[in-house]
């Protein structure tokens, strides 16, 4: 059984933006309002994850991969080689920072799955998920970090302002971008523990520890889910692909699975919305995450905040214009935007669902 | 007839300066251990089974029962027991029986588990400020949920949901029927599990008509007997349950004696006055695991598909293996007896011998279920051995959805585990159906000191969730990463899928 693992605990400040009418900004505004909440991270770990940056490959896979040896980059290679027709292969794009060292190989392919892998039985998207966790479970020192359509994420050991000029975020242009600065209590130092987690084209950022984590493992490892990263975050970033990929769930809904509302509002429902909220807890009460978090999860269609259902981790959003901020201070959205229209506390439970205008 | 040699193991003194000659104790007792001699309590302590209802009863505290201290030479190889066996068997060529769990030394796991509890950089919740929910539901629940949204934006459930049983907390009462206990203790269950809502099973003795009125609370049982089986008692309680075996005699069938079948009894179990009522070892209509699929469906059939079919088994060696055949032949629950389960009257030889503890079987159970993608198909129910609500909590992080309790709930009514119920004796009035005995058990009394006992097990499992910090007792089912092991090798650990303490 696959039980002996030992857990990784890590303490967070996250922020997040978006442009409901999709107009596109650079990395810098991500980085100078995550850069605020240094003292929410260590300087073990940063990352960002940004959407709309690939306008001119937007219907390839962007796979982002490091590879800790040559040899894991060949035999990913041969894996990828096998089974899609690549685009592009490239070295990501970096800048040398003073501060960052070592790093990994960062590598970049847009793909495609090949038109005979994909089944009635196993959708492409399937199939990029099965490829994801073979390399990430069975390649050694090979891992792919990011896999969506035109967008990606970008992720390593250091403070924030570090890693955006690693990856020279200024050159990116996205109108989703989420950023997440970290504060590892064990062993830190690699690079694909950072935040954000993504799987396709969701991403998630997330403060907190999912005290439930133990079943909520299990829960997943009963749908096929392989977990890795042994880190709350992945959980939540399944569950999301779970729920909503796989079942179908719209965003609210799924959200209302995993930040369940309590029996003691579920009793003062009509008769029919008790009826559904009851059957969420029930059929989905293993996926229920409890514990402290504030997360935000980023998709191709918007941007979601949640908190736990106590509130146990801090989330403040904000508008102006078509601008939505989330973030775990209110200081971190003030630094991009000094005069916020509206600005609120979302309560626990209840998720801040930001779509594109139509 | 000559004295036997079976050592008798207590000796109840009276102190005749202290004692006031009230005769309480002879009233009191049911074994006859007292006597009156004419100015003085006269004992027969060979009767003395260490129950102590005369202790409680004795107004001036004059009575002492003490283990005997002839007691064999001490011998780590030969045990006061088999010695004593030994002997009654060469008396009397019969099989020693015994009443209520397993009370040898092996293992208890419970005891080398430890739960997690937050520090930092999790925080623990409050549960006298937070809601803290223990709701737990029994049955089959779909692997995923069809739900659409209509025109007005409203939430639509399409997938139809099967019934389930709803607990306010993971608890339920162990079957005992009518018959192995007297009529009051099973109203002492009832309206406890009316008060606390959960839910009290007949066992195969049929329901009483006084019982009716908590049938919202009660789960009927059919077993290999089939006493008190009719279509009214099918579609009485909350669910029906097939019992295929008892933690404390898996493979091992009924006899409940001619002597304590008396009007009531009979008449709810639908035989005549004094017939011996057989369970036979087997279900005669099961003989493999496609005759159970056949018996569900009856029985399903019988109840319109409107209560959760729960089957329970002794837990054996293979008792992964036969819950994935039970989920898969259609039952909603599935009900693990370990081998500490108790029972009205074992052959001693089977209780002390047979099964695999409750801890080993919901882990297998619980990961086997998980590994075929059906855990979802079926709730599991874990009973035989709870003692504390901390074993509770650690029996739902290997995997339960609820615990059962069987001789929990006797203790709150006096019972002392002195494991002579098979008797029928019971001082207590518990396991007897000796009129002048069960009349001094008052539903009422001991009715409020059971939902107690809930009450207090339901705030030390809040206690724990929040320790933990969850807020819900879904978020502790089968989260084996906040369970360490201490002094368990690491074949157990790999088994129970727990790490060892440090790690």
């Amino acid at each position: 059984m696959n039980h002996d693992y030992q857990k990784d605990i890590a303490g967070c400040g996250l922020t997040g933006l978006i442009s409901k009418k999709k107009n596109r900004l650079d990395g810098s505004h991500i980085k100078k309002s995550l850069s605020l909440m240094n003292d929410r991270g260590n300087g073990l770990g940063a990352g960002y994850a940004a959407y709309g940056i690939y306008p001119e490959l937007p219907e390839h896979y962007a796979f982002h991969v490091m590879y800790d040896y040559s040899s894991s980059r060949m035999e990913a290679e041969e894996l990828l080689k096998a089974n899609y027709e690549i685009e592009k292969i490239e070295e990501m794009p970096t800048a040398p920072v003073k501060e960052i060292t070592v790093s990994p190989l960062l590598m970049r392919y847009f793909v495609k799955p090949k038109k005979d892998k994909v089944r009635a039985d196993l959708s492409e998207e399937d199939f990029v998920v099965k490829t994801i966790m073979q390399i990430n479970s069975e390649v050694e020192g090979a891992y792919i970090f990011s896999s969506g359509k035109n967008m990606g994420a970008f992720k390593g050991v250091g403070n924030p302002a570090e890693i955006a000029d690693f990856f020279k975020l200024e050159e990116y242009e996205g109108f989703t971008w989420t950023g997440h600065t970290r504060f590892p209590t064990n062993t830190p130092g690699w690079w694909g523990g950072a935040h954000p987690f993504t799987l396709l084209d969701w991403s998630i950022v997330h403060n907190g520890e999912i005290s439930s984590y133990g079943i909520n493992k299990r829960y997943l490892e009963m749908f096929g889910y392989k977990l890795t990263l042994l880190t709350d975050t992945e959980v939540v970033a399944y569950l999301f692909d779970l729920l909503l990929r796989k079942h179908g769930l719209d965003i609210e809904t799924a959200c209302s699975a995993l930040a369940a509302p309590f029996w003691k509002d579920i009793d003062k429902m009509d008769e029919g919305d008790r009826e559904v909220y009851t059957a969420i807890r029930m059929a989905y009460g293993s996926a229920l995450l409890n514990g402290p978090f504030s997360l935000l999860f980023g998709h191709k269609n918007g941007l979601v905040g949640i908190n736990d259902r106590i509130k146990l981790r801090p989330l403040v959003a904000a508008t102006k214009d078509d601008m939505v901020y989330m973030a775990s201070e209110e200081s971190a959205i003030r630094e991009i935007c000094a005069e916020p229209e509206h600005v609120w506390s979302p309560k626990a439970g209840e998720p801040v669902i930001v779509e594109f205008d139509k | 007839m000559f004295k036997s040699q079976a050592l008798t193991e207590y000796i109840a003194k009276i102190d005749t300066n202290k004692c006031i000659r009230c005769k309480r104790c002879i009233q009191n007792c049911g074994w006859g251990v007292y006597s009156w001699g004419g100015d003085k309590v006269n004992i027969d302590t060979n009767k003395c089974v260490k129950c102590l209802r005369c202790y409680h009863y004795c107004p001036v505290e004059a009575i002492d029962i003490v283990d005997n201290p002839t007691f064999y030479k001490r011998n780590h190889n030969w045990s006061f027991q088999h010695i004593k066996n030994i002997k009654k068997q060469a008396e009397t060529g019969g099989i020693p029986l015994t009443g209520m769990g397993c009370d040898l030394d092996y293992p208890v796991l419970f005891d080398n588990l430890l739960l997690d509890a937050c520090q930092v950089t999790n925080p623990s919740i409050d549960p006298l400020r937070e809601p803290m929910e223990l709701r737990t539901f029994l049955g089959k629940k779909p692997s995923r949920l069809d739900i659409k949204r209509d025109k007005k934006g409203k939430l639509k459930l399409k997938t139809k949901m099967t019934p389930q049983i709803e607990l306010r907390s993971p608890f339920m009462f162990s079957p005992m029927s009518f018959g192995s206990i007297s009529l009051n203790a099973q109203k002492v269950l009832a309206m406890a599990a009316k008060e606390c809502g959960i839910v009290m099973n007949t066992g195969e003795g049929g329901l009483h008509e006084d019982l009716y009125p908590y049938k919202t609370n009660v789960m009927v049982q059919v077993a290999s007997g089939r006493f008190g089986v009719n279509p009214e008692y099918l579609n009485a309680g909350v669910a029906v349950e097939i019992k295929i075996g008892q933690g404390a005699k898996p493979g091992i069938g009924g006899h409940l004696p001619g002597e304590k079948i008396p009007l009531q009894v009979a008449k709810t179990r639908m035989i005549p006055i004094g017939t011996d009522a057989l369970s036979p070892a087997p279900q005669h209509d099961i003989y493999s695991i496609e005759d159970l699929r056949q018996l569900i469906y009856a029985l399903k059939e019988a109840t319109e598909y409107k209560k959760p079919i729960s089957v329970k088994i002794a837990t054996v060696h293979n008792v992964a293996a036969i819950a994935s055949g039970i989920a898969r032949a259609g039952a909603d629950i599935i009900y693990l007896d370990g081998f500490r389960g108790g029972t009205g009257a074992a052959p001693t030889v089977i209780r002390d011998h047979m099964g695999i503890p409750i801890e080993h079987a919901v882990a297998a159970v619980d990961d086997r279920l998980r590994e075929e993608g059906i855990r979802n198909e079926a709730s599991i129910v874990a009973a035989g051995g709870i003692r504390s609500a901390g074993d509770a909590a650690k029996a739902i992080a290997l995997g339960a959805d609820a615990c059962a309790i069987g001789t929990t709930a006797l203790m709150t009514m006096g019972c002392t585990v002195c494991g002579k119920c098979y008797t029928g004796n019971c001082s207590w009035g518990i396991t007897t159906q000796r009129p002048e005995l069960t009349a001094r058990l008052d539903p009422e009394v001991y009715g409020q000191r059971l939902m107690n006992l809930i009450r207090a097990w339901n705030h030390e499992l809040m206690e724990i969730l929040g320790a933990l910090g969850v807020n819900s007792i879904e978020s502790l089912r089968g989260s084996r990463e906040r369970l360490r092991g201490v002094g368990l090798d690491s074949a157990t650990l790999d088994m129970l899928g727990v790490k060892p303490a440090g790690r």
